[in-house]
């Protein structure tokens, strides 16, 4: 059907297979183990911009630490290609949910951090780094320091940190989710303008049903705590998507409704 | 940020020096509450300051080589006890380690009032420039540990995430994340040090010595000289207020971009 069609001739970049996270809780009421994600399998397919969509707290930012290697499943296994991934590294980057820019670092520094924690040239990863800091739209800050940001400049810097290590995928936890309507749906635009330009994987995670219509290839759709996989969509609307459109609120209320409204 | 060195709270910290001063001088030259030898004017004393830097007697040394003798004490023993104290703070937060080999020693020192040191020191080293300078780095040594130590273990969990997915090792984790993160606790340990340093050197040299402020002081009180020993007080008052002052212009150019230190 329209997913077989839609994975044709694609190739897998991320295999999740049966990953089950449980955290040790000792400081809660009922001691013992926790289990946030339950029998988690997924693909994520070169180059496509897939969006995990899921309920808030439902263990998004769990899935997103095992398959970007931060932390292991406590059953299962993901694949980056052939290999497995068993810690983090540079072919997979990072976009965090508080963005964590290095606050002892200008924009520059922070941009340049990865390429010169791997030992890259110095005039080439300042290079690299310029390319990035203009193509998020932040030329003339070079030498800022965080604290002096807004809040949607700081995710641009986290964007393009997270590029600068030229990853094969990008995870991008909820990268939106702390900013006011307006810059988020100019971010929204920006982020797509430089999927565009810097074509990569990405696996952005988002609790904001618009936004996930809006960016996604196609969307997982996840249950609330412990998660798995729920249903997958395919979005094949044309970009630039209107927010508006009737095929655009369609898809929105469909997802809606299969979605756990349990919380 | 520039100051405005005429701004309003400037006029009144003048003036409420200002008033200070005039009091006292009402009180003690023109009043005459007390003798002049239990407490002489402001004159008197300022006076006794400036002569001071001529004059050799009663304890055999200008003020010039009194200052320079406790400045040297004070400097030495504070620089060791932050050369030392800082690294190992830093390794007992990273390295469990030495943590458990550090530990147990440093609780044990640690409630020691640096001035219960003195007595101690004045056997084992005699009354020369070391024992000084021992009392001092116990002093300095401290909070230096005690900081340092604390920054380390503050040191954001995201941060350490960030510096992973870029392939930092361990060691390159602490000295490109945890380390900068830490700075202002640093030198807040050092801060902290250098107030502890000048007050435990003026007791030392109280107890232990033939030359400095304390000794200075000592001299005075012997001789009865009210105006020389507070003359001396001012004196480690000012020198202890530079010494602060040259601190923090150093903490704002090693610390950027947190909160409460300019841009
Ligand atoms: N290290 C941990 N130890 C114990 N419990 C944890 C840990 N990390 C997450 N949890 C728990 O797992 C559940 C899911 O957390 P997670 O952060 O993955 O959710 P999320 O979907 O990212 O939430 P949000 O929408 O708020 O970002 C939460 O109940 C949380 O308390
Ligand atoms: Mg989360």
């Amino acid at each position: 059907m329209e997913y077989q069609k839609y994975i044709e001739g694609r190739k897998a970049v991320i295999t999740c297979k049966n990953v089950c996270k449980e955290f040790d809780i000792r400081d809660r009421k009922q001691a013992g183990s926790f289990r946030v994600i339950d029998d988690l399998s997924l693909s994520i397919y070169e180059n496509e911009f897939v969006v995990l969509f899921g309920p808030g707290e439902c263990g998004k930012t769990s899935a997103i630490n095992i398959l970007s290697g931060l932390d292991r499943p406590t059953a299962g296994s993901v694949f980056q290609g052939d290999t497995q991934i068993t810690r983090p590294g540079i072919e997979r980057g990072v976009v965090y949910q508080s963005i964590a820019l290095f606050p002892w670092l200008t924009v520059m520094g922070n941009v340049e951090f990865g390429p010169k924690a791997r030992g890259i040239d110095r005039t080439q990863s300042r290079k690299r780094a310029q390319e990035l800091i203009n193509l998020v739209g932040l030329q003339g800050f070079e030498n800022a320091f965080p604290i002096s940001l807004s809040g949607g400049m700081r995710q641009r810097v986290g964007i393009a940190r997270a590029y600068a290590n030229d990853p094969e995928v990008l995870f991008m936890d909820e990268p939106f989710g702390a900013l006011d309507a307006q810059t988020r749906y100019m971010m929204e635009e920006e982020i797509l303008r430089i999927y565009e330009h810097e074509k990569r994987t990405v696996v952005f995670v988002t609790n904001n049903i618009e936004e996930a219509v809006f960016l996604a290839d196609r969307i997982i759709l996840l249950k609330s705590c412990p998660t798995s996989v729920k249903q997958e969509y395919i979005i094949d609307l044309e970009r630039p998507r209107s927010y508006t459109a009737p095929r655009f609120l369609e898809i929105r209320q469909k997802i809606t409704r299969d979605m756990d409204k349990a919380l | 940020m520039k100051k405005d060195f005429f701004s309003k709270y400037t006029v009144i910290s003048i003036i409420s020096v200002t008033l200070f001063f005039v009091i006292w001088y009402v009180l003690t030259a023109k009043m005459m509450i007390v003798p002049a030898y239990v407490m002489p004017d402001p004159l008197k004393v300022f006076g006794a300051l400036l002569r001071k830097f001529t004059v050799k007697t009663p304890d055999g040394a200008t003020l010039g080589s009194h200052i320079a003798a406790s400045l040297q004490v004070a400097l030495m023993g504070f620089g060791f006890g932050t050369g030392l104290g800082v690294p190992l703070g830093i390794l007992m937060a990273w390295y469990k380690t030495v943590d458990r080999v550090a530990r147990p020693i440093f609780d044990f020192l640690r409630p020691i009032p640096p001035i219960a040191w003195i007595p101690v020191m004045i056997l084992w080293l005699g009354i020369g420039t070391e024992a000084r300078a021992a009392v001092i780095f116990m002093s300095a040594f401290i909070p230096n540990v005690i900081n340092s130590y604390t920054g380390i273990q503050q040191t954001s969990q995201v941060h350490i995430w960030v510096g992973r997915t870029f392939g930092a090792s361990d060691f390159e984790l602490l000295t490109r994340v945890a380390i900068p993160s830490a700075l202002p606790n640093i030198f807040t340990g050092m801060r902290l040090s250098l107030g502890t340093s000048w007050v435990s050197l003026v007791s030392a040299e109280m107890l232990a010595s033939t030359r400095g402020l304390g000794y200075m002081i000592q001299i005075g009180r012997q001789f009865s000289r009210t105006d020389l020993v507070l003359a001396g007080m001012i004196a480690i008052g000012i020198l202890g207020g530079l010494l602060a002052v040259i601190l923090e212009k150093v903490e704002n150019r090693i610390v950027k971009g947190r909160q409460g230190y300019g841009k």
